[in-house]
């Protein structure tokens, strides 16, 4: 474990359009589709260096996610990106039936992920993808936290065999692992140690997990255990089992729906392994709107605030073996604490 | 009367044939349909008795490069089946052609069976090259193995794949089609099973797709149209065809056959009602006596 630091401001989008550049030029057999909108998910970069093998399949999201599956079937690994709104949604069948079914060398790249693609709306604005992909057999699922980790997920992926998804924002965002840091699919990472309360996060939200854990050491005097669970299939069973048992109250921290992505993933593993109290950051069964993505982050409740105040409800659930939810009402005197 | 299912041991070679023979083959590759889906007790009877004469030849008549003794042979054509539940037929010439063993026929559809109500991979049954079962993805599947041999590996191997009629209102089968024109994929062979049936009817009653043959033209295909139980319709279409990924046309191939579902048994030909149905005992026993 080290302790992380903000090094800048990059999209994890950028990360994944280097990482495919340097896998191209690892293996031959790295092939890559767009979907019309390139130049965002930054699969452009790719295009520029391999063009005998990019090919342009235009806004057929269904026809793309197949085609990549026949060029699997052919030894090929593709690689197809897309706004996860659509690489996901438009084309589940086709990841069902003719990717995971089929248990073939298929790879997606989930762009403009999430609210904070911002000013678009709620059609852009893909919250539910890691719930829908996560029930698909075979389907690894990862969301990196930053530029760095996205680069490296995308090697990660394009270096083992099987279905992938990987999920990526527009905005830049706060960078803090490193080239160095470690990064392996399916093993969460701690960054930053304590048995208070486990912080389990992925994507955008693991920087503002850091950022409540310093603050409840601060504040508070309470040691927090940050994990950022990246991977959310194959999830990493131990490393949470032990948080659980570590620590006794958890906290998860995505920027996505509350049910059935991270914080679902995670509360399967606690309540089969080791039950404790849970308590789930993240959009709360609604659509996205338009605005600024650090406006929406705030708006929707996705920052280090919601999960600070989270942990201490979360805390004295597992103190005074309270069951019930109790927030809205009860979190007012932790609001005007961070105020 | 006691009703007997066994499967010969028969394997038929891939080669240039007489067309007598090939309708004996045909003949066969029905008898056997039949007897599968009579035991499975589930299945669909009619469009693949409606497309074993295509079949008949696509695998027995030399046109199709396979080996049936090396599944994975690297020079091998494919055949993608895009309609998955015409399995029966593609089970039956996976067999003949001596992919597994025709005793296996017997387990179509069973618990622990390498035949699996519509293909997967999954089960590792030889001579299969995609799970397919939802309509409209295999011709997909094909555009992008067509692409890694056309485009990535620059070989001469053709892609061949069958779809229904009634799957092409699936619209994810008209942007397969675009990019096949688009990457000018003239190693790729679309068959399109042009029976007018679907579940609830005929196709142009439940959604038209006509005209077909304009379509794929301006969708940049050379379009053959053929009655696809004459066989030397069959053989001349699939001839034109390799012509043409031979002069390297630019153009990928359709041949839209015209068919009977359910050919060759009375009771079922041309009636829709037999597209998702097996025959009961009585009706194989019917089946079979007219399929000889």
């Amino acid at each position: 474990m080290q302790e992380y630091k903000l090094i800048g401001n990059k999209p994890t989008r950028h990360g994944f359009g280097e990482g495919l550049v340097a896998l191209g030029e690892r293996n031959e057999n790295i092939v890559v589709l767009g979907g019309d909108i390139t130049g965002s998910v930054m699969t452009s970069y790719f295009a520029e260096r391999f063009p005998e093998r990019f090919f342009s399949i235009g806004i057929a999201e269904q026809n793309a996610t197949t085609i990549a599956a026949g060029l699997a079937l052919s030894g090929k690994i593709p690689f197809f990106s897309s706004y996860s709104a659509f690489a996901a949604f438009r084309n589940t069948d086709q990841l069902r039936i003719s990717v995971c079914y089929n248990n073939i060398n298929v790879k997606i790249g989930g762009g403009h992920s999430g609210i904070t693609v911002g000013p678009d709306g709620a059609t852009h604005q893909s919250l539910e993808e890691l719930s829908l992909l996560r029930t698909l057999p075979n389907m690894t699922l990862i969301s990196p936290c930053d530029y760095n980790e996205a680069k490296k997920a995308t090697l990660a992926v394009g270096e083992s065999f099987g279905p992938a998804y990987i999920r990526f924002g527009r905005s830049a965002v706060p960078s803090f692992t490193l080239p160095e840091s470690t990064f392996e699919i399916g093993k969460a990472d701690i960054y930053h140690e304590g048995t208070d309360v486990a912080i389990v996060a992925c994507g955008l939200l693991t920087w503002e997990a850091i950022l409540a854990a310093q603050e409840l050491k601060k504040r508070r005097g309470i040691n927090a255990r940050v994990i950022n669970c990246h991977t959310i299939k194959p999830i990493d069973i131990h490393t949470i089992t032990s948080a659980a048992k570590d620590c006794g109250a958890i906290v998860t921290a995505e920027e996505h729906q509350v049910h059935g992505g991270l914080g679902g993933a995670v509360a399967e593993v606690v309540v089969k392994n080791y039950p404790v109290p849970m308590e789930f950051v993240g959009v709360k069964d609604t659509f996205g709107t338009s605005g600024e993505p650090d406006e929406l982050i705030k708006y929707f409740g996705l920052t280090w605030k919601e999960i600070y105040s989270s942990a201490l409800i979360a805390i004295e659930r597992r103190d005074k073996g309270i069951s019930s939810v109790r927030y809205p009402k009860e979190i007012a005197p932790i609001a005007e604490e961070l105020k | 009367m006691e009703f007997n299912i066994e499967f010969s041991k028969e394997n038929y070679p891939n080669t240039p044939k007489q067309i007598e023979e090939l309708a004996r083959i045909a003949l066969n590759t029905r008898q056997d349909i039949i007897k599968s889906l009579f035991l499975a007790k589930s299945g669909h009877s009619g469009g693949p008795l409606g497309i074993s004469d295509v079949m008949s030849v696509l695998f027995f008549a030399g046109i199709m490069k396979y080996d049936s003794q090396n599944p994975n042979w690297k020079e091998r054509d494919r055949f993608v089946l895009s309609c998955g539940h015409y399995a029966p037929v593609l089970y039956t010439v996976l067999a003949r052609a001596g992919y597994f063993p025709t005793e296996e026929l017997l387990t179509l559809r069973k618990l622990g069976s390498r035949l699996q109500g519509h293909p997967g991979l999954d089960s590792e049954l030889p001579g299969i090259e995609t799970s397919s079962g939802s309509l409209g993805q295999g011709i997909s599947i094909a555009v992008g193995m067509a692409m890694s041999d056309k485009l990535l590996e620059k070989n001469d191997r053709t892609v061949f794949c069958l779809t229904g009629d009634g799957e092409i209102q699936e619209g994810s089968c008209w942007e397969a089609a675009m990019s096949a024109g688009n990457f000018k994929l003239d190693n790729l062979c679309w068959i399109v099973d042009n029976n007018n049936c679907q579940i609830d009817g005929r196709v142009e009653d439940v959604m038209s797709i006509y005209p077909l043959g304009d379509k794929f033209q301006t969708f940049k295909f050379e379009v053959i149209e053929i009655d696809g139980h004459n066989f030397n319709d069959i053989i001349a279409a699939f001839n034109q065809f390799k012509q043409n990924q031979k002069n390297r046309s630019g153009k990928p191939t359709v041949i839209i056959c015209k068919t009977k579902m359910g050919r060759g048994v009375s009771f079922m030909e041309d009636n829709y009602q037999w597209h998702g149905n097996p025959p009961n005992e009585k009706e194989a026993i019917q089946a079979l006596s007219e399929l000889i």
